[in-house]
């Protein structure tokens, strides 16, 4: 089962290479990560989404709180909660399938923000099942180059995830 | 500064090695009140640092140059972290503007000892200094204990700054549990009472947390036999009534049979490590589990756990006092006892003319010897014989690599032992291979005149390696026959340290009765049987009562 952490962490040099590091030598698998600030200065926050069972992820939560910077983690998959990634394609874009790409970023309230005479960058914002739709359907055209940003969430409601 | 720290932590000794990228720190302590010990090797001096830890529970704190020096700590460190002992490590790095350019005994030591501290800091500069080392010296000693490094890039130790110290220190991520959960506390006493067939399962937890009397109590009060890990050894009498010896591998078949057995475990500072559960999923499968550890980690991580209780040992276990129930043992108790007269330690078959066994070398160093003994030993046959022979009286009394398995470990953590408890009788027992990774602290003990015993238990193999081989490799002896060794007794005396060798009984009782006697360091070269084995044992990833006797019983 896919699991999205959100991890609390003082923002000390090395604090991401403590976390990552803890992933690969104990074989936990990260499958996304992102990393931002938060509201409170010299705290940041992580969102890594890890593919594990539930005695796994147990382990992973435990020996993230041992890690003297992180300051609270919490597992966001068991409470309802929003999910977004950005991801940027560039896709071939000759003369005349420009309007079909653009028909299907629209479809997908995605934007275009670059245009050269061969190709188009596209950006969308969605879940995993939106992203790879758009992905599924643009590939038609030719996607020369993908990037995403990796998965951020926060909780529903008005329940929020604090360092205190 | 660093020399005022160290002060207000009330650290009275340094373990260390100098170097270029220390010489501002050296040069400080040249006229500081502290005390420092040097060593041949770095290695040495981290392991010493480790014993002196484990002897006074404060924590030990080394000094080592940038590059080598700090890359000589590694395996210390690593060994302190899995053996959860408190060390302070403070390592020099090149000068900050050559941090990153590979210059002249750089190495990354923050990077390269992340998974193997507790927590460590690259310090940017001299302000940041006094938090961090109130913060490493806080970190090292409490909760879980374990290893903190400090580096040091030159220019900072030059710099000046403000001195402001404060012990006390709030760590936003860092609050560990030492109070147990009261409803979980409850749950236990409740198991406890209704329990037929109960054991404690102790172990290193319950000598850093120094929880022995209280163990005690429990083990008395309830009439609950006890069952230690090599870590745990000491935290009940090793002549104790209810104590049934060490179990796993090269465990006691009674314990084993008794884990194995029971209704419930109540496991104390423990972690369930493979060497002692064997196949986990034959493990205890008749048994209902509390667990009681510092570390939540620990928790679940191998085995189902029914009752967890996350807290200081010894606080969690006097809490339990306080409400115990005890429930009816006798019968479990006597069938115990059954066992136990059916299955003791195996002392090694003699005939008249065998050689001199270790099994007998162990007894005579532990008759010999009286409460106020500290014993350090290294990896291998002997540290196991150590484990099922020397009867351990007191907590903090058996020094033994017990997670990593450094062979190397226990000679320098003698010395570290012999300052720690200066009116100790300090006992080094070490195997030919173990002793020939740190044979060059032999200068050390010798220029410092340490009273100590050097139990060498020398088989001419590397003694393990080669039981494994015999029972698992058809007897091919690859690399475990230590062809080329010294002459031990000719070594120390070149070192300028007293030397006796013995080849049968009566030879190896009077030299441990010399070495005691004698002032100053000894070595005494056992030439044991060199191809005894390790009994009783359990194969690896087999159910621990699955026993490899060797036709003793």
């Amino acid at each position: 089962m896919k699991h999205i952490l959100a991890i609390l962490v003082e923002n000390k040099p090395g604090a991401l290479t403590r976390i990552s590091g803890l992933f690969s030598r104990r074989g936990f698998n990260i499958e996304n990560i992102a990393v931002g600030e938060t509201v409170t200065p010299g705290i940041a926050r992580m969102t890594i989404t890890v593919e594990s069972s539930e005695k796994v992820i147990e382990q992973v939560v435990k020996q993230l709180h041992k890690l003297i910077n992180v300051i609270k983690v919490s597992n966001l998959s068991n409470e309802p909660s929003v999910t977004r990634e950005l991801m940027l394609i560039k896709v071939r874009a000759e003369t005349g399938s420009r309007s079909d790409i653009q028909q299907i970023v629209e479809t997908f309230r995605g934007k275009v923000v670059d245009v050269s005479p061969d190709s188009m960058i596209i950006e969308v914002t969605g879940n995993d099942d939106k992203l790879e739709a758009i992905k599924l359907l643009l590939n038609h055209f030719g996607i020369k180059e993908i990037v995403r940003t990796g998965k951020v969430a926060l909780l529903r409601g008005s329940k929020v995830t604090r360092e205190a | 500064m660093i020399m005022a720290a160290l002060e207000k932590e009330g650290v009275e000794l340094v373990f260390g090695f100098p170097g270029g990228a220390v010489l501002p720190l050296y040069d400080a302590l040249y006229d500081a009140p502290l005390k420092h010990l040097l060593f041949r090797h770095e290695q040495a001096a981290v392991h010493a640092a480790d014993g002196y830890a484990r002897v006074t529970g404060k924590p030990g704190v080394v000094f080592a140059t940038s590059g080598p020096g700090a890359t000589n700590l590694v395996t210390g460190i690593a060994n302190a972290y899995m053996d959860s002992v408190p060390l302070v490590l403070i390592t020099g790095q090149v000068a900050s503007p050559f941090i990153g350019t590979d210059a002249f005994q750089e190495a990354d030591i923050t990077g390269i000892t992340l998974p193997i501290t507790k927590h460590n800091y690259l310090v940017k500069s001299a302000e940041d200094l006094p938090g961090i080392l109130a913060e490493a010296f806080y970190i090292a000693s409490t909760g879980r204990r374990g290893p903190v490094l400090i580096d040091i890039p030159k220019d900072v130790f030059d710099q000046e700054a403000y001195f402001n110290y404060n012990k006390e220190c709030h760590i936003p991520g860092y609050n560990p549990t030492y109070t147990g959960h009261a409803g979980q506390i409850s749950r236990a006493v409740k198991a406890i009472r209704d329990a037929h067939r109960p054991v404690i399962f102790g172990g290193g937890g319950l000598i850093r947390s120094g929880a022995s009397s209280a163990l005690r109590q429990l083990a008395e009060e309830a009439q609950i036999p006890v069952i230690l890990t090599l870590m745990g050894l000491g935290a009940y009498p090793g002549d104790g009534e209810l104590f049934l010896g060490m179990p796993g591998m090269h465990g006691c078949v009674t314990a084993n049979y008794a884990l194995t057995e029971a209704d419930l475990i109540i496991a104390a500072g423990v972690r369930f490590d493979d060497r002692v559960t064997g196949k986990l999923e034959t493990f205890a499968q008749n048994a209902k589990i509390i667990h009681i550890d510092i570390d939540p980690a620990e928790i679940g991580k191998n085995v189902l756990i029914d009752i967890p209780i996350v807290g200081d040992v010894r606080q969690v276990l006097e809490e339990l006092l306080r409400k115990l129930k005890p429930g009816n043992t006798a019968k479990w108790l006597k069938q115990i006892k059954t066992w136990q007269n059916k299955y003791p330690i195996p002392t090694g078959v003699t005939g008249p003319d065998s050689a001199l066994k270790p099994q007998f070398v162990i007894r005579e160093l532990s008759r010999l010897s009286d409460d106020n003994t500290l014993v350090a030993t290294d990896v291998g046959q002997h540290q196991m014989w150590c484990a099922q022979h020397f009867n351990v009286r007191k907590p903090c009394s058996f020094l033994t690599s017990g997670g990593l398995g450094t062979m190397g470990y226990g000679f320098p953590a003698a010395i570290g032992a012999r300052l720690a408890a200066p009116e100790s009788r300090v006992i080094c027992i070490t195997g030919d291979g173990s002793f020939q990774m740190n044979i060059q602290e032999l200068a050390t003990v010798v220029n410092n005149r340490f009273d100590m015993t050097i139990a060498l238990i020398n088989n001419g193999y590397l003694g393990m390696v080669r039981q494994w081989q015999d029972i698992f490799f058809n007897k091919r002896y690859s690399h475990t026959a230590l062809e080329g060794s010294p002459d031990f007794v000719k070594v120390a005396e070149a070192y300028g340290a007293r030397a006796i060798r013995a080849v049968n009984d009566k030879e190896a009782t009077a030299a441990v009765e010399e070495a005691f006697a004698t002032k100053g360091p000894v070595l005494i070269d056992f030439i044991v049987e060199p191809e005894e084995n390790v009994y009783p044992m359990v194969a690896p990833n087999r159910p621990i009562n699955e026993i490899i006797t060797g036709g003793e019983y």
